[in-house]
C-alpha cells in the first residue's frame, strides 16, 4: 500500500513523517548539546538568565500537551459547549500566575516549590507535603505524555507503541538528563515552534476548504462555503440533534458542574509546579509578569484555533462517514481501524455505518484522541501535513513530560536529598544525583506509559485537582497573609489533597463500592474533575481556622513576606 | 516617605489592581461565559451565538489582554516608587 502511494504520490505520508520527525529530533539533540548544564543553577534554574520571550514560549510549549494538542479539540468536538471548561480553565489560569504568583515566587528566588513552601513555613514537614504533592501530580501527569508519545510513532512510523514509548523515553534521556533546565528551555522554544506550526497549518488548509476564510478563528463563526448560505455552527448543531445528540452550542453538563471543574482547571494550572518552576528561570519580577503574558498569548494561538478545529472535524466526520455503507468508507478509516482507535460494530448487520447518539444502536466509537491526528486525511491534505502533525504531537508530549521530569528529578535531589537527608552534599554530588534522578523518574515514566494502570487516563486530568487541593492556597496565603503559619497551610494541604484523593478513589475509580457510584451521589452535582474547586476552599477554611488557633510565624519569616512583596533585588535565583 | 509606608503604599495599590482584573476576569470567562450563557446565546453574530462564543474565544483573548494590562500596570508603579531595575 505504502509502496503504491509512493509511486502514485510522491513520497508519501511515511516518508515525510520519517523525514520531518528526524529533522526535528536532531535539532532537539543539536540543542541539547549546545546548552549543557553545567552547575546546579543550570540545571535547577538554566542559570536563570532566560529572556521572557525565550521563558514564554519554553512555558507554552512545556504547558501545551498531547493532551493539548492531541486530545483537547477531539473531545472538544464531541462535547461541543461543554469543551469550554479545558479551553477557560487552561488558559484563566495564566492570569492567577501572573498576578498572584509568578511575580512573587520569582522574587523569594529559590530552586523549586517545595523550596518555598518549607521556606515560607519554616518547616520541615511542610516541604515533605510539598515534595510529596509535586511528586504525586507530576507522575500522574508524565505517564499520559508518554503514551501520547506512543500512540503517535504506532500509526505514523508503524512501530509497536511500546517501542515508540521507549524511543521517546530515550530521546527524553538524553536532554533532559545533559542539559536539566537548561536544555529543557531551549528544545522547548524549539519544540513550540513545531508544535505550533503543525497545529495551524491544517487548521487553515481545512478552514479555507470548508468556509473560505483563512482564520480559523473567524472561520467556526462563518457561512459553509458551499453557497448554501448557512453558517457552520448552524449545521453542526442540526446535525447534531439529528442524531439525537445534545445541540452542539450548547452542551449537557450542568451550570454547577461546568463552573467547578474550570475553576479546579484554572487553579490547578496556576498551583502545577512544572509551570510555576519556568518563571524561576527569568532574571527579573517584571520578566516574569511579562513571560506570562506571552506565555498565554502564544498558548492561546493554539487554543483558540482548538474549538475551530472541533468543529470543522465533527461536521467532516459525520458528514463522510454517518449512513454511509462501510463498504465504501474512505482509506483513513480503515487506517485508523487498524490502531483500535475507531471501532465499527454492525449492530443491525445492514452494512450502513449507523452513529447515533443512543448507545444500543449506536455502531461507531471513534477515540477523542484521534480527530486532530486524523483530520488532515479526512480533509484530504497533502502527505507532509500529515507528517508535520505527527511531528507537532510529538513535540507536545516530548516538551511536557520534559518540564514534569525535571520537577520529579529536582524534588528529590534537592528538596529531599540536599534539603533533608544529606544537607552536607557537595554542589557536584547534587547535580550527579539530580541526573540520577532524571533518569530514574524517565524510566518509571516509561513504564507507565507501556503497562498503563487503567487508573492512569483517568487520573491525568485530576492532576489538576491534585495541585488546586494542595498548592494553590499554601502559596497564595504564604504571599498574601503573613499571620499565615505553618501549622495552618500543613494542615490545609493534607486535608485539601486527601479530600480530593478520597473522592476520586470513591467516584472516579469507584474503589469503596461494588459498582461506581451514579452522577446522582455526587456531592452538590460536582463531578471528581470539579471537585478540585471543593478540595481547594476545604484547604483555604482549614488553613485559617488552624491558623487562629496556633502561634503567630516568627518574625523573620514576616520579614520575609515583606521583602517578597517588593520587586527590586531580585538577583539570580542561586542565593541559598 | 519612610521605606515601610513606601512599601505599604506600593502594595495596596497592587491590591487595587489585581481586584479590578480579577473581577473582569471572572466577569467574561464565569459570567459571560457560564452563568449568563442561555441569555447571551439569544444574541447571535455572525454564526456565533454570544454566550458560547465567550466561552470558547472571547474569554480567552480578554485573558490574554488582562495580563498584559497588569504588566504596565505594574511596570509604572515599580518605577514611581523606585523599586524597577
Amino acid at each position: 500500500m505504502m509502496n503504491s502511494l509512493l509511486v502514485v504520490e510522491g513520497l508519501g505520508v511515511q516518508n515525510w513523517t520519517y523525514i520531518i520527525v528526524g529533522l526535528t529530533f536532531a535539532l532537539y539533540i543539536g540543542i541539547a548539546i549546545w546548552s549543557r548544564a553545567s552547575s546546579t543553577n543550570d540545571f535547577y534554574v538554566a542559570g536563570g538568565g532566560v529572556s521572557p520571550l525565550a521563558n514564554g514560549m519554553a512555558t507554552a510549549a512545556d504547558w501545551m500537551s498531547a493532551a493539548s494538542f492531541i486530545s483537547m479539540a477531539g473531545i472538544i468536538s464531541f462535547a461541543g459547549y461543554d469543551g469550554a471548561v479545558y479551553l477557560m480553565g487552561w488558559t484563566g489560569g495564566y492570569v492567577l500566575l501572573a498576578l498572584l504568583l509568578a511575580p512573587y515566587l520569582r522574587k523569594f528566588g529559590k530552586f523549586t516549590v517545595p523550596d518555598f513552601i518549607g521556606d515560607r513555613y519554616y518547616s520541615k514537614t511542610a516541604r515533605i507535603v510539598a515534595v510529596f504533592c509535586a511528586l504525586l501530580v507530576s507522575f500522574t501527569y508524565v505517564a499520559g505524555q508518554m503514551r501520547g508519545v506512543g500512540i503517535v510513532f504506532s500509526r505514523f512510523l508503524e512501530v509497536e507503541i511500546n517501542t515508540g514509548v521507549i524511543i521517546g523515553m530515550l530521546i527524553v534521556l538524553f536532554y533532559a538528563v545533559l542539559g536539566g533546565m537548561k536544555g529543557i528551555t531551549y528544545t522547548q522554544v524549539a519544540q513550540y515552534c513545531v508544535l505550533i506550526f503543525a497545529f495551524m497549518v491544517p487548521a487553515i488548509f481545512i478552514s479555507i476548504q470548508m468556509t473560505g476564510n483563512p482564520i480559523p478563528q473567524l472561520g467556526f463563526g462563518s457561512e459553509l462555503a458551499n453557497g448554501s448560505g448557512t453558517y457552520v455552527l448552524d449545521k453542526l448543531d442540526g446535525l447534531s440533534t439529528e442524531l439525537g445528540f445534545a445541540e452542539y452550542t450548547e452542551g449537557s453538563k450542568s451550570l454547577i458542574d461546568v463552573f467547578a471543574i474550570t475553576l479546579a482547571l484554572m487553579v490547578g494550572t496556576a498551583g502545577l509546579p512544572h509551570v510555576i518552576v519556568r518563571f524561576f528561570t527569568v532574571k527579573r519580577v517584571r520578566d516574569a509578569r511579562k513571560s506570562a503574558g506571552i506565555a498565554l498569548l502564544l498558548i492561546v494561538l493554539l487554543y483558540s484555533t482548538a474549538p475551530a478545529v472541533a468543529v470543522f472535524a465533527r461536521t467532516n466526520m459525520i458528514e463522510t462517514v454517518s449512513n454511509q455503507p462501510y463498504a465504501s468508507v474512505p482509506q483513513w478509516f480503515k487506517t485508523w481501524e487498524g490502531t483500535g482507535l475507531i471501532t465499527f460494530t454492525d449492530k443491525n448487520k445492514d452494512g450502513i455505518i449507523q452513529y447515533v447518539a443512543d448507545p444500543n444502536q449506536n455502531e461507531l466509537v471513534v477515540d477523542n484522541d484521534i480527530m486532530v491526528l486524523a483530520n488532515p486525511e479526512i480533509a484530504n491534505l497533502p502527505d507532509w501535513v500529515i507528517a508535520l502533525v505527527a511531528a507537532g504531537g510529538l513535540a507536545a508530549a516530548l516538551s511536557t513530560a520534559a518540564g514534569l521530569l525535571l520537577v520529579i528529578s529536582s524534588s528529590v535531589s534537592h528538596d529531599l536529598i540536599k534539603k533533608i537527608i544529606k544537607p552536607s552534599i557537595s554542589e557536584k554530588g547534587e547535580l550527579i544525583a539530580a541526573r540520577l534522578s532524571a533518569v530514574a523518574a524517565v524510566c518509571v515514566a516509561g513504564y507507565f506509559g507501556i503497562h498503563p494502570p487503567g487508573f492512569v487516563a483517568a487520573v491525568v486530568a485530576l492532576a489538576f485537582g491534585l495541585a488546586a487541593a494542595s498548592f494553590f492556597p499554601a502559596i497564595i496565603l504564604g504571599v498574601f497573609y503573613k499571620r499565615m503559619n505553618k501549622e495552618g497551610a500543613i494542615a490545609g494541604m493534607i486535608v485539601g489533597i486527601t479530600a480530593m484523593l478520597l473522592y476520586m478513589m470513591k467516584y472516579k475509580l469507584g474503589w469503596f463500592d461494588e459498582v461506581l457510584p451514579d452522577k446522582s451521589e455526587w456531592w452538590f452535582g460536582i463531578s471528581p474533575e470539579g471537585f478540585g474547586t471543593l478540595a481547594m476552599i476545604l484547604n483555604f477554611i482549614v488553613s485559617i481556622t488552624i491558623m487562629r488557633f496556633t502561634k503567630a510565624p516568627p518574625k523573620e519569616v514576616q520579614d520575609m513576606v515583606e521583602e517578597i512583596r517588593i520587586p527590586s533585588g531580585a538577583g539570580e535565583a542561586s542565593k541559598h | 516617605m519612610t521605606k515601610e509606608e513606601k512599601a505599604t503604599a506600593y502594595w495596596k495599590t497592587n491590591i487595587k489592581y489585581v481586584l479590578i482584573l480579577l473581577s473582569v476576569w471572572f466577569l467574561v470567562s464565569y459570567g459571560a461565559g457560564i452563568l449568563f450563557k442561555d441569555a447571551l446565546n439569544t444574541i447571535k453574530f455572525g454564526g456565533f451565538k454570544l454566550g458560547f462564543w465567550f466561552a470558547q474565544q472571547g474569554s480567552m483573548y480578554v485573558f490574554v489582554i488582562l495580563i498584559f494590562i497588569y504588566v504596565r500596570l505594574m511596570n509604572r508603579l515599580d518605577k514611581k516608587y523606585g523599586y524597577d531595575e
